[in-house]
């Protein structure tokens, strides 16, 4: 049972839970996540990063979108209820290392799990260059927290609401064309946007870093649903990633292996809004 | 087979029993050897197809009875030498032919832990029942005295007479032992160990304790009931069951012993990394290992679609590839699941197949194909990525290899095209490399399996370990063997500090 200490809403979509977990808070490193299961009966095991950590007060922080029937039952429950499921720390370790300039570059929900890498580079004392993206302004998350890390931060929607109308590719591209050029590049965002970044800094030859965002079940390489083709070979996200080579990854496998459960997920949100709405009614009446 | 409805086959029995029971000289070994074997009573193979229930139902009190009376309680027991555990067989059946279920039960326990559950899925027909006497003077094998089935009726009987009680417990003894993992050998560990009044902390990486007995095989073959009240047995017996702890992750395997004061750790971990076939297009959407479709299944109730909120891959035709339990519970789940036709792909013949006898049996009963000295070449994908279809090499059988099995030799372009939606690959699983990575100083053996001697200690001190972690994929007495055994050990070592 892990209490939810602290609940805040930072978008329309996105919240942010402090929660209990203190041997998780005292183990995990940038770029580790946890699954989470809401429900042990019946309820769907989801892997979110790490987003920060207090291994004094034993709590860790989790940042989610909510986009289907997992994170929305996630986002019912209230300041003080209890998330009965937290399994961790797991997957690699972000390697971090001092190797100079380095840019971040964050699109949507991918800046939760970009910051403690982030926070992490900085401290090794690289140069640190911030690229964020959101489809639009009201998606923006952890804006100033980014901005007070970086030595140079760009900020972009794609639809201009806020900072430079662009991709986060634009303003990446002529920082790759700078020089010096940057020594290394991670990207976390949906799968679409690492693709862009890997195919905007390949002619470059800058080494880049995707954290890949696969299904999965277990977490800790039991079954396998979380595979993604790596330079031509298998490999498993939850223990052999989530981070990888952006320039080696088959990014149309993965995105085709994300769509699995489409029908059946679009099915299961409708009846989790269903439920929800009703539990809201029974409170109310 | 044809079926037989079990109210009629419970009938006949006590019929029969009737007769026997009528007559004032004890039994010759002929007449015992007349006695039918008897047949299981189960669901119809038409209705349970499309229901998670257990398939077979047990027997009832005559059949139980009829069949102990088969047993012709030899002297040298042949039976005992094939039980890995050494259960007194003779003596069990007896108890029960004289109607004494609570003895039989108690001469059942003395050397096995998990009767329920060993008496559904051991492989008795390689192990007890293979070198029985019965079966060998009527020269087949399934005319065997079914052991399994008494045991399980044994056990089911005091289940369900609510006689079982959890062991005692001796005084604490300040003492506090580490068992990493909750499938059987762990189970066994956490009771011997806490039997002798030591603490015991349980530690499994799923949200729920119970190992393969509860993710991997499937609930219309083994009951997740029975599993649970074997979990809650260690509980009332004071073992401390932590879930949602990966040792090597939340904590490390020294952490516990430098940091957290216990004074032994036993690692049961298993065998639950899944083997791939590494062929073009395994990695299309519709190919899932049996451990992901098994666990989505199993663990996380997918079956129950009103209810389980995990998606399964809605299949229509199924291509399932191995020939081992595995590979039949794969099978029979996808059945359950609502695939229309289920094709299981095996390189060799059935003779070599390694899956129960029993389940072999089952799965085709139920409808599920087969398609022998077979295997995948590749897989063939649509314009999104997904399954549309599996390309097969036929095989023939040639030389015996290592193992003794002939070696199935590919005839060459023998290729042919099955048109299915899913592939799910079930050719075997290997010990997860997690423990031995984060574990320095641990001696591993070929095949990524830990090296113990002949207690279950490895390679660092106050460090056991057993089960699918040692053996590779095994059994689930074999586990609970190994379990055993390193638990003595472990009591041994506090003792004597
Ligand atoms: C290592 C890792 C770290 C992640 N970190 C974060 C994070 O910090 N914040 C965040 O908001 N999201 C994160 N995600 C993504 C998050 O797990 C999914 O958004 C979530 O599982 C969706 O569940 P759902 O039921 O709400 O949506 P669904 O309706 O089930 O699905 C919506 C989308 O999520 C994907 N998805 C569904 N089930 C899973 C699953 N079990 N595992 C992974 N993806 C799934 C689907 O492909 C689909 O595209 C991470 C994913 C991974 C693999
Ligand atoms: C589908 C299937 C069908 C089978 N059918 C049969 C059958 O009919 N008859 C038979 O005799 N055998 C059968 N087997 C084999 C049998 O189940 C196994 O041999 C047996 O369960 C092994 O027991 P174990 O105690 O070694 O480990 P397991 O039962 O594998 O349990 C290991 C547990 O350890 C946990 N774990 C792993 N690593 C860690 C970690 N780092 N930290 C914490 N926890 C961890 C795992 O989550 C798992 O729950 C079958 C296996 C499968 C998969
Ligand atoms: S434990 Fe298994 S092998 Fe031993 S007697 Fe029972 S069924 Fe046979
Ligand atoms: S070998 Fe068969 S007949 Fe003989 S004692 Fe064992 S079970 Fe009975
Ligand atoms: S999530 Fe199961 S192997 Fe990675």
């Amino acid at each position: 049972m892990h209490r939810i200490v602290e609940k805040k809403v930072l978008s329309d979509e996105v919240f942010l839970y402090r929660i209990e977990a203190p041997l998780i808070a005292e183990s995990r490193k940038p770029g580790q996540f946890v699954i989470v299961q809401t429900d042990t009966e019946y309820g769907e095991r989801i892997p979110l990063t790490i987003a920060d950590a207090d291994p004094v007060a034993g709590t860790i922080t989790l940042i989610f979108q909510v986009v289907g029937d997992a994170t929305h039952r996630l986002a019912a429950l209230p300041e003080g209820g209890v998330i009965e499921n937290v399994l961790g720390p797991l997957g690699r370790p972000t390697h971090i290392e001092h190797v100079g300039m380095v840019v971040c570059v964050g699109g949507g929900i991918g800046v939760a799990p970009l910051h403690p890498i982030a926070q992490a580079m900085k401290r090794a004392g690289n140069r640190l260059i911030v690229i964020l993206g959101a489809r639009t302004e009201k998606l923006i998350i952890l804006e100033s927290e980014m901005r007070a890390l970086s030595d140079e931060f760009i900020l972009c929607t794609d639809d201009g609401s806020r900072g430079r109308k662009a991709l986060v590719t634009e303003p990446l591209r002529e920082v790759c064309a700078r020089t010096p050029k940057p020594d290394q590049v991670v990207a976390i965002g949906p799968p679409i946007m690492m693709k862009a970044v890997s195919e905007t800094t390949r002619p470059f030859a800058i080494p880049t870093i995707v954290s890949l965002n696969s299904i999965m079940v277990d977490g800790t390489g039991m079954c396998g649903g979380c595979r993604v083709t790596v330079g031509g070979q298998t490999r498993f996200v939850c223990v052999d990633g989530p981070e990888f080579d952006g320039h080696e990854v088959d990014f149309t496998n993965l995105m085709q292996r994300l769509r699995t459960y489409k029908p059946f997920e679009d099915q299961a949100h409708e009846r989790c809004h269903l439920e929800l709405q009703i539990q809201e009614l029974k409170k109310h009446a | 087979m044809t079926y037989s409805n079990p109210e009629s086959l419970e009938r006949i029995a006590r019929e029969h029993l009737a007769e026997l029971e009528s007559r004032t000289e004890p039994l010759k070994p002929k007449e015992r050897l007349r006695i039918p074997p008897q047949v299981m009573p189960e669901q119809p193979p038409e209705e349970r197809r499309h229901n998670i229930r257990e398939v077979a139902l047990g027997y009832g009190p005559a059949q139980a009875r009829l069949e102990a009376l088969r047993c012709l309680q030899c002297k040298n027991a042949p039976c005992v030498e094939g039980c890995p555990v050494r259960i007194d067989i003779p003596s069990f059946i007896r108890a029960i032919a004289e109607n004494r279920p609570e003895e039989a039960i108690a001469i059942i326990k003395r050397n096995s832990i998990l009767p329920a559950i060993c008496g559904r899925v051991c492989p008795q027909e390689t192990q007890c029942q293979a070198p029985c006497t019965v079966g060998k003077s009527l020269k087949n094998i399934a005319a065997a005295v079914s052991i399994g089935r008494l045991e399980r009726y044994a056990a089911d009987w005091e289940r369900e007479m609510g006689r079982a009680k959890p062991p005692e417990v001796k005084p604490e003894t300040g003492r506090k032992v580490a068992v990493i993992g909750s499938g059987p050998a762990s189970i066994t560990v956490a009771a011997d160990v806490r039997r002798e009044g030591h603490a015991v902390t349980m530690f499994e990486a799923f949200h729920k304790p119970g190992g393969v007995l509860l993710y991997g095989i499937p609930e219309f073959r083994l009951p997740k009931r029975i599993v649970e009240e074997e979990i809650e047995t260690l509980r009332k017996m004071g073992v401390e069951i932590r879930t949602n702890f990966v040792v090597g992750r939340t904590r490390t395997l020294n952490d516990l012993l430098e940091k957290d004061g216990y004074d032994a750790v036993f690692i049961g971990a298993g065998a639950g990394l899944p083997k791939f076939m590494n062929i073009e297009g395994e990695n299309l959407v519709g190919v899932f290992s049996a451990n992901e479709y098994l666990t989505r299944a199993n663990l996380m109730r997918a079956y129950d679609r009103e209810r389980a909120r995990t998606p399964i891959y809605p299949s229509r035709k199924v291509a399932v590839l191995g020939g081992g339990n595995v590979a039949m519970d794969a099978a029979r789940m996808a059945l359950r699941i609502g695939a229309a036709e289920v094709h299981l792909i095996y390189r060799r013949t059935e003779a070599e197949m390694p899956a129960r006898v029993e389940e072999v049996a089952h799965a085709k009963e139920e409808g599920v194909q087969f398609h022998l000295l077979q295997n995948a070449k590749r897989i063939l994908g649509d314009e999104y990525g997904r399954v549309r279809g599996i390309e097969l090499l036929r095989y023939e059988l040639g030389e015996p290899d290592d193992s003794g099995r002939r070696r199935p030799v590919v005839i060459p372009e023998s290729e042919l095209v099955m048109e299915v939606d899913t592939v799910i690959v079930a050719i075997g699983n290997e010990p997860n490399p997690l423990i031995r990575q984060t574990t320095p100083g641990l001696q591993i053996a070929r095949g990524g399996t830990l090296v113990v001697d002949e207690d279950g200690r490895t390679s660092i001190p106050r460090v056991f370990a057993g089960g699918d972690i040692v053996l590779g994929a095994a059994t689930v007495i074999l586990a609970m063997g190994e379990g055993r055994r390193a638990a003595a050990a472990i009591n041994a070592m506090l003792a004597e500090k």
